[in-house]
């Protein structure tokens, strides 16, 4: 079996919800041991308020969310309330090379886990804080959810018709942002740090790295001081450039033509139809544009998304499902990535688990082990890694440290 | 950290700083050479004679910002000679031609291997190198629709919308930047390079991910809800999340747990003040109130209240109280608004260029800044020759 590219690499993580967790799942999913601690006396918010649960029964061990988000890790439970749970988690770490938070900043030092602390102990340690707007500034300490946050870095205003209200995008779009730039900011840390030996605290705003991605948006208004808000599926560059009803309900096909020969192409591809005008040039084409709209959705309404996608891929115009989410389990591309895979679970049965959209092909993923059920794995790691006895683990256990 | 940037330039993070990046890519992944670039590594833009003709664009200022440009003619066998020499030393390649063109040009994954054995080598596409859709035209568009994006999100009674910038580039090079770092690190360790494949189709399902469960797990085919949550409540009650307020919008929903009671509460309890909660509603116990178990009907009355006081304020107004308040929302927005934020001006979140703020520095490591050391680079300003890329 081919070696993973991350074997060996050795992460504690605490926190719960998506930004923290998923920067570990792609570690685990790499190879690393991924250790996630959690509690009982707090569960995580994946566990118990974001459904779907298994038959639609609440619980903690039947949030798929929840599971999504923790293939192939190990999972152990610590009261960090009591000195020996923050004592054992401190353990956990002086063995570590990294750990991952995403508590409300303050959270880990109220714990006894703050940085300056565990790099006295510890100054290889890269610890990756991952929290809304960042350790410092005037709004670090303020609570929030990644839908509200991404309502704050500008994507919803960007999102929908501009004489409605905005509208959302389906969950925290900006934390798997704020995930994607968790992984790369933590591994370039680390490669530093085979060369000075010494580790850092590494502070990650999701809002900051959701700025990233509309910072187009930003750059034009100063440059411009043109606001761009939502606009339907218009395009400033493309005519048409939209979304079109097929045959059936609620099946819908892209559409967009980006210069004069792809129009040229269409208008062909369709039997030069009288509402598309041999006009060339963006603009007059975005003169009629609202004629163009109509003429191509009655053309494809006609049609099956199948018929439509054939005719203009023949065309070489840009033509894409709106593939809806039954769809993206039938789609050969994400098909042939194995973008979905199924994970046995002891209480669910099987869980959805999730591929990396990145393949390495000398060291691929292994997406193989379903997610723990609460300290699922605690005497494995505490007895098995840490080395504690029978004795005292129950002694411990009594005590509710593993709570 | 231990190392520094120049003397001369800001404090910032470097750690990334002993490798060179050879950028060969069109729009689909310049974010990830620049994500490259704002941890340190030297990333060499090649740009064809004249430079890239996007050039004047807002996103491509956005995204090109600290790389150095080399003009090279990958059309020309000494192009490609050149190319060839810089590949021999380069740490990584980042490309995102249409799949086989750079094997067609002699310059694939193969050749640069035998050359370079170390090179990580990183090609984003829009559905990946194989397979029925591999070599489709594809855009912002219909990457946001492949990648199921698109059907989540806008109105009921109108098509589904994509998000008004585009987005799919920006997906594909964030995560091919991480796999290029995971290969990397394993490339440390071994010394074998490895040639990572990205798909913006495919980067875009962490986007969504909650979406599609539903239909894996219980037959439920999400559905585009305006400025609803669905999904959120057991009852199937769609949870308000944008609302109107005197200079725009807000977002805030009556979610459940500890910290959504609370918030709930909070608000609840700032209406109070200001004699807006109805009469129906005085005896609620918000501390108690779960979004997500609660029936329709009490989820109506308690929206229909919050509508009518968030309607009374500004955006401002809104997130100056809920900071007071620890209520979960924010303002809905604009470009204007991020460019006056008090935390973004704080953490210095902004890298001036040219008189234009670039948003920059989403991590500090040890309180120092991921930000690029130069601006936005002039056409061929590394020129045509290696000596003066390699500095030698």
């Amino acid at each position: 079996m081919r070696p993973r590219a991350l074997e060996g690499l050795k992460v504690v993580e605490f926190g719960g919800f998506a930004a923290g967790p998923q920067v570990g799942k792609h570690l685990a999913d790499h190879g690393a041991e991924v250790i996630h601690v959690e509690t009982r006396r707090r569960l995580d918010g994946f566990r118990t308020n974001y459904p779907p649960f298994k038959d639609g029964v609440p619980g903690p061990e039947r949030a798929a969310m929840f599971a999504m988000t923790h293939n192939d890790k190990l999972g152990v439970t610590l009261n960090l309330k009591t000195e020996a749970g923050v004592e054992l988690a401190r353990r956990l770490i002086r063995r570590a090379d990294a750990v991952i938070e995403n508590f409300t900043p303050g959270t880990m030092a109220r714990l006894g886990l703050g940085y300056e602390t565990l790099a006295r102990e510890h100054p290889e340690l890269v610890l990756l804080s991952t929290c809304n707007q960042g350790q410092t500034g005037p709004h670090a300490g303020h609570p929030g959810f990644g839908t509200h946050l991404t309502a704050m870095s500008g994507f919803i205003n960007l999102t929908g018709w501009p004489d409605r209200d905005p509208s959302l995008l389906w969950g925290p779009y900006i934390d798997y942002i704020a995930v994607a730039y968790g992984v790369i900011a933590l591994l370039a840390a680390l490669d530093e740090r085979r060369r000075s030996r010494r580790g850092c605290h590494i502070d990650l705003s999701q809002y900051e790295t959701g700025l990233q991605f509309v910072a187009p948006l930003l750059i034009e208004y100063q440059r411009t001081g043109r606001l761009r808000e939502r606009d339907g599926n218009r395009d400033p560059g493309a005519v048409p450039h939209g979304v079109y009803p097929c045959a059936g309900e609620e099946v819908w096909c892209a559409i967009s033509v980006h210069d004069d020969r792809e129009w040229e192409r269409l208008r062909r591809a369709l039997g030069y139809p009288a509402w598309a005008p041999p006009r060339s040039g963006l603009e007059a084409r975005r003169s009629a544009e609202a004629a163009i709209d109509r003429g191509l959705a009655e053309w494809t309404s006609r049609r099956s998304r199948e018929e439509v996608i054939a005719r203009l891929r023949r065309a070489r115009v840009h033509v894409a499902p709106v593939n809806d989410m039954r769809d993206l389990f039938a789609d050969p591309q994400l098909e042939r990535r194995r973008i979905w895979r199924h994970l046995t679970h002891p209480v669910m049965g099987e869980h959805l688990a999730v591929g990396p959209p990145f393949h390495l092909p000398e060291t691929p993923a292994r997406i193989e082990r379903g997610a723990f059920l609460l300290g699922q794995h605690n005497r494995e790691v505490f007895c098995g890694l840490l080395g504690l006895g029978e004795q005292e683990y129950r002694t411990l256990e009594r005590e509710g440290v593993f709570d | 950290m231990g190392d520094l940037a120049g003397q001369d330039g800001p404090l910032r993070a470097v750690p990334l700083a002993p490798y060179r990046v050879l950028d060969l890519t069109t729009e689909l992944g310049w974010l990830c050479g620049k994500i490259l670039a704002e941890l340190g590594a030297e990333v060499v833009k090649v740009e064809p004679p004249g430079g890239d003709l996007d050039r004047d664009t807002d996103a491509w200022r956005a995204y090109n910002v600290g790389k150095r440009s080399l003009v090279l003619d990958l059309d020309s066998p000494d192009g490609r000679r050149l190319l060839l020499r810089l590949a021999a030393s380069a740490d990584f390649l980042v490309e995102s031609f249409p799949p086989g063109h750079l094997d067609r040009l002699g310059l694939g994954w193969e050749r640069l291997h035998r050359l370079n054995p170390r090179l990580v080598m990183t090609s984003i596409t829009p559905y990946g190198p194989e397979g029925p859709w591999a070599t489709a035209p594809a855009s912002d568009l219909e990457l946001m629709a492949a990648g199921g994006a698109v059907w989540l999100a806008g109105d009921p009674d109108r098509p589904p919308v994509r998000i008004s910038l585009p987005q799919a580039a920006c997906w594909a090079s964030a995560y091919a930047a991480a796999g290029t770092l995971i290969a990397h690190h394993h490339r440390a360790a071994t010394g074998r390079g490895q040639h990572v494949d990205c798909s913006a189709q495919a980067s875009l399902i962490p986007a969504i991910v909650h979406a599609p469960i539903f239909w894996a797990m219980e037959g439920i085919l999400p559905h585009r809800s305006g400025p609803f949550l669905v999904g959120r409540n057991v009852h199937g009650a769609p949870m308000r999340n944008v609302w109107r307020c005197r200079d725009g919008h807000v977002s805030f929903a009556l979610y459940g747990g500890e910290a959504g009671r609370r918030s709930t509460a909070a608000l609840f309890g700032w209406m109070a003040e200001r004699g807006m909660v109805p009469e129906a509603l005085r005896d609620v116990d918000w501390q108690g109130f779960e979004g997500p178990v609660a029936s329709p009907e009490q989820v109506a009355l308690a929206e229909a209240a919050i509508a009518a006081f968030l309607a009374t304020l500004t955006k401002r107004e809104f997130y100056r109280g809920a900071i007071e308040r620890r209520i979960l929302g924010y303002p809905v927005a604009t470009a204007e608004d991020i460019l006056a934020d008090e935390q973004l001006a704080a953490r210095e979140a902004w890298q001036e260029l040219d008189g234009v703020r670039h948003p920059s520095g989403y991590a500090r490591f040890d309180g120092l800044p991921a930000r690029p050391a130069s601006g936005i680079p002039e056409v061929g300003e590394l020129g045509w020759h290696v000596a003066e890329v390699s500095g030698d």
